[in-house]
């Protein structure tokens, strides 16, 4: 059985550098494609041409989903399910439900930003071909890569190799899959 | 163009408008590389356990049994062994729980507050904040818990049905003090972690390294697989943006509702509109307190100053001085206001806090509170890192105070003088307190010891060699 590499990587040394190799990968057409990086690199996210993040969707709806849950349980608890005379003050009111409620609309919603990240991001994945690189270590210390995926439909081992070594890309190895 | 004929006799109008360049301040000293920081952060948790720091351990362990001890003969016995009896049936156990409360919100301050407003110098104290603001709460939590009495009931507190088939009473400001706090330390805890994982990876990646395969699956298991994937950051960021946003609102109502206890009651001096700003201006005062008592023994004993810089604590040492001069005005408005309202009560309440049995500590809370961070106008004082210290230990002794103030005199003189009372706490009580700051200093030594204590990866993007236009030369266009 033969071994099918996963992609091509490519070490740079700045950020600078990285930027620059990214936007020719970007202009290149390819898809499946990443830029790693020991720090979130201003700019990069233009560079590589990826859409807004999708997080704050899912955070509105969490957000949404507490303050909805705050208000439909207190007035279940207090107004429906058991109504207890305190103080003569009404069984249920918006405002004082309103406290717990906003507590639990910015509960909901740090559970949800970070669900919905952790599943935008596909963590936790443990095992991943690019951590098979014996050097990707410096990546969570002092390098930059950018790796390519042999999936990606425009990927050609070549080509591919060419428009790395053009964009200033240092150490270009397969990593196996 | 006509510029050229202009000229001449042209009005004394520049043609061009050249703002004073102000110079950036250095977030990170000596012009590091990627590697120090990440060295250096590292190395912390890597080397060998240093002997001072068993010597702390074995003291704060010490410290800590105190409280162990005192819940454990308060469980045994009964709720009485507190020092509370009527008019003052609540004094140090919700003193000492929004004393902590308050301490913790300077983490979230930094971690939220400071993210949202851009202030890049957030990056080298917000983990350790963040780590304080998690303990606090801890601390803070066991006051009110031990004081049901049976604590074995506590669980009365959150809507979880039980046999007696009633529910919480949502009326009133204690309970939506437990959704407050509870969700301050949920979101406190998930904030801490989210920012921990591109650095838990950092370090299952040297532990690999070193071939520690035990120590690289543990952090490993921790660090979610993160590979430093732009499109992971890019998500990521955003994320850590939201929670920022929602923390921001959070702590600001943890506190708000934390007055409320005291503002909703109809006691004067508790009664006042002024309580929740008032309140949420102290925590960060005492907070910014609390944080420079940590950080800089930190910073002296791991020779931090390349990332903990000058500039850093010259901007805690002011947000003290404004913190610490808008608590002084509240101080101030209260008394104007109980005089201008011409309530007789309200009067009574503040001429007593100031001159009645409890004067003692209203001297010290204003002495604390008001006097010690006007030294912070001067650049020497700043400057003397030892100085500094010293003024922020009397800032958390000040918010003590403070929060004795308002409890105890407004309880101790009821409305009617036979009732009157004067409350001194227990042995037990003082026991317990003291115990606190053992419980928290543990808590404290174990996340210095095993857990990268500054943002490895916030710390290498606000270096000039991260900025991608730069070009190396040490100098970023923002």
């Amino acid at each position: 059985m033969a071994e099918r590499p996963y992609g091509l990587i490519a070490a740079f040394d700045s950020t600078g550098e990285l930027m620059h190799a990214a936007e020719l990968v970007r202009d290149a057409g390819y898809r499946k494609w990443d830029c790693i990086t020991p720090f979130p690199v201003h700019g990069i996210d233009k560079s590589m041409g990826l859409a807004r993040s999708r997080v704050p969707r899912i955070s509105l709806v969490g957000g949404i989903t507490g303050f909805c849950t705050g208000m439909s349980m207190i007035w279940y608890m207090d107004r429906f399910d058991y109504p207890i005379s305190v103080g003569g003050k009404p069984f249920f009111s918006p405002l004082f439900a309103f406290p717990v409620s906003y507590e639990l609309t910015i509960l909901f919603t740090a559970f949800a930003t970070i669900g919905g990240m952790f599943f935008l991001n596909g963590l936790p994945m443990h095992y991943h071909p690019v951590l098979n690189y014996e050097n990707i270590r410096r990546a969570t210390d002092d390098r930059f890569f950018i790796v390519i995926e042999r999936a990606d439909p425009r990927f050609d081992p070549a080509n591919t190799r060419a428009l790395l070594e053009k964009a200033g890309g240092k150490e270009i190895v397969e990593i196996s899959s | 163009m006509s510029h050229a004929t202009e000229q001449a006799d042209a009005p004394a109008i520049l043609q061009e408008v050249n703002p004073a360049v102000k110079p950036r301040a250095v977030m990170v000293g000596h012009n590091r590389s990627f590697t120090w920081i990440t060295d250096k952060i590292c190395g912390i948790a890597e080397e060998k356990t240093p002997t001072w720091w068993w010597v702390c351990f074995a003291m704060a362990s010490f410290v800590a049994s105190f409280t162990v001890g005192g819940i454990i003969y308060l469980v045994s016995t009964g709720v009485g062994v507190w020092g509370h009896r009527s008019p003052v049936n609540w004094a140090w156990d919700i003193v000492n729980f929004v004393f902590w409360i308050g301490i913790g919100h300077a983490g979230t301050l930094i971690s939220a507050i400071l993210c949202l407003l851009r202030q890049k110098w957030r990056t080298s104290i917000n983990r350790s904040a963040e780590a304080m603001t998690i303990f606090a709460v801890v601390c803070a939590g066991i006051f009110p818990v031990f004081h049901i009495g049976r604590v074995w009931y506590a669980w009365f507190l959150f809507p979880l049905a039980n046999s007696n088939e009633i529910w919480q009473n949502y009326r009133s400001p204690l309970e939506w003090d437990v959704f407050a706090v509870s969700t301050y330390g949920t979101v406190s805890v998930l904030f801490w972690y989210v920012g921990m994982i591109p650095d838990l990876a950092t370090m299952r990646d040297r532990f690999a390294a070193a071939g520690k395969m035990i120590k690289a699956r543990l952090y490993g298991i921790f660090a979610m697989g993160w590979r430093g994937s732009s499109r992971h950051w890019s998500n990521y960021e955003m994320a850590y943006l939201i929670l920022a946003g929602i923390s921001t609102p959070l702590v600001l109502s943890v506190h708000t509702i934390v007055s409320f206890d005291f503002a909703v009651s109809l006691l004067p001096g508790w009664h006042t509109t002024i309580f929740p700003p008032y309140f949420v201006a102290g925590a960060i005062f005492s907070g910014f307190g609390m944080v420079l008592t940590l950080v800089l023994p930190l910073r002296a004993v791991y020779k931090l100053e390349d990332l903990v810089t000058q500039y850093h604590i010259d901007c805690m040492c002011k947000v003290i001085l404004a913190t610490g001069t808008m608590v002084g005005y509240a101080y101030a408005m209260e008394f104007f206001i109980a005089w201008y309202s011409s309530n007789p009560y309200e009067s009574f309440a503040f001429i007593n806090r100031a001159f009645g049995p409890y004067w003692w500590a209203y001297f010290i809370m204003v002495s604390c509170n008001v006097v010690t961070p006007q030294f912070f106008w001067f650049k020497s004082v700043r400057e003397n890192t030892m100085l500094v210290w010293i003024l922020a230990l009397f800032v958390n002794v000040g918010m003590w105070f403070e929060r004795f103030v308002i409890i105890g005199t407004s309880l101790a003189r009821d409305f009617l003088p036979t009732s009157w009372g004067y409350y001194s706490p227990s042995v037990v009580e003082i026991f317990t307190f003291f115990g606190t700051f053992g419980v928290f200093s543990v808590l404290f030594l174990l996340f210095v010891r095993f857990l990268p204590i500054m943002a490895i990866a916030e710390l290498k993007a606000v270096t000039p060699q991260a900025d991608p236009h730069a070009h190396n030369t040490g100098g970023g266009h923002g």
